[in-house]
């Protein structure tokens, strides 16, 4: 007696367990089965540092939020409509996110009297026991017995066969939302084809799971989420790292030269790494250096020697590549330095979201040494600005610095993909016309102050390069004041020009007439046009703008800041780009700072801009 | 511009036209002769030759080769030459650096280079001081030493870079000295011709911070007596006549006269041999102490082994050949799409 479907225009799902659950893996795989549905879609994982951090405790716990809508949206969503909670803590930790009525699906297998205590409840205090969940419409389920149930003739471990709890879950929210579960089927054939026990294990939860919603939860509602009026297209659903992955392998082959990428695993870059690395086959070298100074050092190597020389990390990497990061300065050559920005200083929150590096990319160097920077500011955004860094790079010679952030790495949206065909070929500055040189003056520039790229195995064109000051034009080593202070302002003119090289910044929402503007740039793209979109269904005037491009500035950026009397500023930082358009633009802005590792909500927001507006 | 491109090239097409700065007298003269003499003998084609340098007194060094060359920053030469020579596994990269910048702030980068096994050559200047800083001791300064930042005498142990090397399973390693032209040449020669990662120590006088710390070694009188030149197959001997030999007892080496013993009882040099190997690179002793050990010149060790770059180009290769020519909207679409009409 199937229950009929009730179509929801939205729902915000939360999975939440112990580190050990494998919740990030059951809330990837719904994900990607959702995206199949045509809905548009956002999540937030959101883990420990450690890898196993103590079992059951509320320090422990990971969760995965998903929100997938039939309408387009910007951001995972704030309260939940779903909480799948594998223990007491993962209950408690999350109580106070999901909305009154709720579902909570609950293993009860997880509230016995120790996951209590290390829950922190009181004594005799059982959520399961008590009324305090009856605002909420609570699915008990005893998915540890379950399974064991569903896998007693397999002849794997009790421990083994508890791993493949996550599983049977994710069948039953399968079958909630009235899904096939093919997706994940093959998904686990790939992982686990080697281990004919383990995949038939989990092939066998996931579908209990499902049947376990047929037949015993039959009274329990079923609701389906219609297709997102997305513009037409072919779409996939993306990662943040791995468009970024996708974008640099692009670049390499748009300007038809090799991609290296010199890196030291560090959290949350280390996926792009990886990514990478399964890569080879189009010329892609990846060298896990021994620290980070050596992964930059080499991806310098290589640049010199003509490739594409990249390295990623995040906040504490970056600061151990400073020196390097000038001496490629210093250099003029190509590298893009890509910081996967945490919750900082120093370890900080390795595995929560900041935006607090922005000076570091501004500032962070020793002598005169500015950079270009470029930020991303969604996963899929990450893949155009990826080229966009390379571009600057190779045709301006130089390294830039490219900012994305946990949240956006680790998060996933529906992607409409470009036809690789379509991006246009990035230009390099490598020499073509050797034969024609009679002296190679290195530090020859063009009418945008970019000299040429001469490498090894280039005849007649050997010549020196290094840290130390050059002079003008021929580069050798020169101590001379006039040359050093005509140099260092060359090598800032050089980068103030790259605003001639990138497009004006165009609204979002709103335009100049609006009251009210929201000044972004990363992460808070999506909780911006969020907030934005709302108050403007308001009638408030409120218009939204978001920078790719932090250092050079594009150059409509004052313009537009000094048509607005209100420039508001939310950032995942104390006011970092605050303090830069002061700086730059003499320009006062309101800043709406969070640090707590966690992205700005869009009613947080929605509140703050409303204050603002008369 | 057609002659330079025929006529075979000499000494003088490697120098600049920068003026050299060492300090007049100093033992890097000699090193910078050397190279500029033997790498025209090499048939390398000059464009395919690159010195990267990092900082300190040697560190100048790519600025009066006419290569290519970078002057890089403080230790980390070796991390720039593995990006570059893993990338262009087809030049001939040369690594030039000091006691200072490859043991001390570059140490973490040496050891991984050698274990890696990358195909460059290293040329450590060990000089035993700090020359560029104006005369603090280095990671190889014998202890007791009095400079600048150590008044009342270091007490630091140093470092014996042939032990390091070794520990760090680096496939070659020799040594020798400025004041020997010709055993530098053949030393260079030697490094080059290895294929994988070569560590080519050398005993440099910095006459204005530690003048005349390999004295005895070098100097005419003493030489012979104090060091101990190596030859694959040929027995350890040493002295003004070649009077004195060395004899393995067990595992410890002896100093025995040559008249006592038949040259075949002596230890024959195996330069293939890591048990031997690792011996001579503790004959460490202090020159003037009774009794020492000669010092070691020569390749003490020198195996081949795989390098880096050649298994990391294989299996881009077979990647290649495997999965076929990436093709970026295959990448890019991945498996999993979906229409929106
Ligand atoms: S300080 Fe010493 S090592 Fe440096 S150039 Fe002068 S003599 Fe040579």
């Amino acid at each position: 007696m199937a229950q009929p479907i009730e179509i929801v225009e939205e729902v915000i799902i939360k999975f939440a367990g112990d580190s050990g659950d494998g919740i990030q893996l059951a809330g990837s795989q719904f994900t990607n089965n959702t995206a199949l549905t045509g809905s548009d879609l956002s999540t937030f994982p959101d883990f420990p540092a450690e890898i196993r951090a103590p079992l059951g405790t509320l320090a422990g716990v990971s969760g995965f939020q998903l929100r997938f809508s039939s309408n387009e949206i910007y951001t995972p969503g704030d309260a939940c409509d779903v909480l799948v909670a594998m223990n007491a803590a993962a209950l408690k930790s999350n109580l106070n996110h999901i909305k009154k009525s709720g579902i909570i699906i609950l293993n009860t297998d997880g509230f016995d009297a120790k996951n209590l205590r290390l829950a922190n409840y009181q004594d005799d205090e059982n959520p399961l026991d008590n009324d305090s969940l009856a605002a909420y419409n609570v699915h008990k389920i005893d998915v540890t017995k379950l399974t064991r149930e569903a896998l007693k003739e397999s002849s794997l471990g009790v421990k083994e066969k508890d791993r493949a709890k996550n599983m049977f879950v994710l069948g039953y929210l399968y079958w909630m939302y009235d899904r096939k579960m093919d997706t994940t089927q093959r998904f686990l054939t790939s992982k686990f084809g080697k281990k004919p026990e383990v995949l038939e294990a989990n092939m066998q939860a996931l579908q209990a799971g499902f049947n376990f919603g047929i037949t015993v939860e039959a009274s329990a509602s079923r609701y389906r989420v219609q297709k997102a009026q997305l513009p037409k297209g072919t779409y996939r659903n993306i990662q943040g790292n791995t468009a970024l992955s996708y974008g640099l392998i692009t670049a390499a082959q748009k300007a038809n030269i090799d991609l290296f990428l010199g890196s030291y695993p560090i959290t949350p870059a280390s996926d792009i790494l990886h990514e990478l690395s399964k890569h080879k086959n189009f010329g892609v070298t990846t060298f896990q250096a021994e620290d980070e100074i050596a992964a930059v050092s080499s991806a310098i190597g290589a640049s010199y020697g003509g490739k594409l020389g990249i390295t990623t990390t995040s906040g504490p990497g970056m600061a151990l590549k400073a020196e390097a990061m000038g001496l490629a300065a210093m250099l003029e050559i190509p590298l893009v330095v890509i910081d996967i920005q945490r919750g900082g200083p120093s370890t900080g929150l390795p595995t929560k979201t900041e935006q607090s590096d922005l000076l570091q990319a501004f500032y962070g160097r020793n002598g005169e040494c500015p950079l270009p920077i470029v930020a991303t500011s969604s996963p899929s955004d990450c893949f155009e600005t990826a080229i966009e860094a390379c571009r600057i790079a190779l045709r301006h010679m130089t390294p830039v610095i490219l900012l994305s952030d946990g949240y956006i790495a680790n998060g996933a949206e529906p992607w409409k993909f470009p036809n690789a065909d379509s991006i246009p070929a990035l230009e390099t500055k490598l020499v073509n016309n050797i034969e024609n040189i009679e002296e190679y003056l290195p530090y020859l520039r063009d009418k945008n102050l970019v000299r040429s790229w001469a490498i090894p195995g280039m005849k007649n064109l050997e010549h020196r390069v290094g840290g130390l000051e050059k002079e003008d034009i021929s580069g050798n080593v020169s101590y001379d004041p006039n040359n050093h202070e005509h140099m260092v302002k060359t090598r800032q003119a050089k980068i103030d020009k790259i605003a001639n090289f990138i497009p004006k910044v165009e609204f979002i929402h709103g335009d100049a007439s609006d009251d009210v503007l929201v000044l972004g740039w990363g992460s808070t793209y999506g909780v911006s046009y969020s907030a934005v979109e709302k108050l403007r269904a308001e009638n408030k005037k409120v218009a939204q703008i978001h920078l790719r491009h932090i250092q050079p500035f594009a150059s409509n950026v004052e313009e537009i800041l000094n048509s607005f009397e209100t420039v508001i500023l939310p950032e995942l930082n104390n006011g970092q780009l605050s303090k830069i358009i002061q700086g730059t633009f003499n320009k006062e802005v309101i800043p709406y700072n969070k640090i707590k590792g966690v992205p700005i909500t869009s009613n947080e927001l929605f509140e703050f801009i409303s204050t603002k507006c008369t | 511009m057609s002659d330079t491109t025929t006529a075979p090239l000499t000494a003088k097409d490697f120098a600049t036209d920068q003026e050299v700065r060492w300090c007049p007298g100093c033992g890097d003269y000699s090193i910078l002769k050397q190279v500029q003499t033997v790498l025209p003998t090499l048939d390398i084609p000059k464009e395919n030759i690159v010195i990267i340098s990092g900082i300190g007194c040697s560190s100048r060094f790519p600025y009066y080769m006419n290569t290519y060359g970078m002057h890089s920053i403080h230790g980390r030469a070796p991390a720039v030459a593995s990006g570059l020579k893993m990338t262009r596994p087809e030049l001939s990269v040369w690594i030039v650096t000091g006691d200072g910048d490859a043991l001390s702030i570059g140490g973490n980068h040496i050891i991984h280079l050698l274990r890696r096994n990358i195909d460059v050559q290293v040329l450590l200047f060990n000089n035993q001081i700090y020359g560029l800083t104006k005369g603090q001791y280095s990671p190889t300064s014998e202890t007791n030493k009095v400079t600048k930042s150590t008044p009342f005498g270091s007490i630091d142990n140093p470092f014996n870079p042939a032990a390091l090397a070794l520990g760090a399973d680096t496939t070659f390693f020799a040594r020798s000295m400025d004041r020997d032209p010709k055993h530098l040449q053949a030393m260079l020669r030697r490094s080059e011709g290895h294929k994988g990662s070569a560590l080519l120590e050398v005993y440099q006088n910095c006459n204005i911070f530690n003048d005349g710390a390999f004295g005895m070694m070098t100097d005419k009188k003493t030489k012979a007596g104090v060091t101990l030149m190596l030859e694959h197959g040929k027995p350890l001997v040493f002295g003004a006549e070649l009077e004195k030999g060395i004899r393995l007892d067990g595992l410890n080496p002896q100093i025995v006269n040559r008249a006592d013993y038949s040259d075949e009882d002596l230890w024959i040099h195996d330069e293939q041999d890591l048990a031997k190997a690792q011996l001579l690179a503790r004959f460490f002793d202090d020159p003037r102490e009774e009794g020492a050990l000669p010092r070691p010149f020569g390749v003490l060790y020198a195996i081949e082994k795989p390098t880096y770059e050649k298994q990391l180009n294989d299996q881009i290769e077979l990647a290649k050949e495997q999965k076929g020519l990436g093709d970026l909207n295959e990448l890019i679409a991945g498996t999993e799409t979906w229409e929106v009409k």
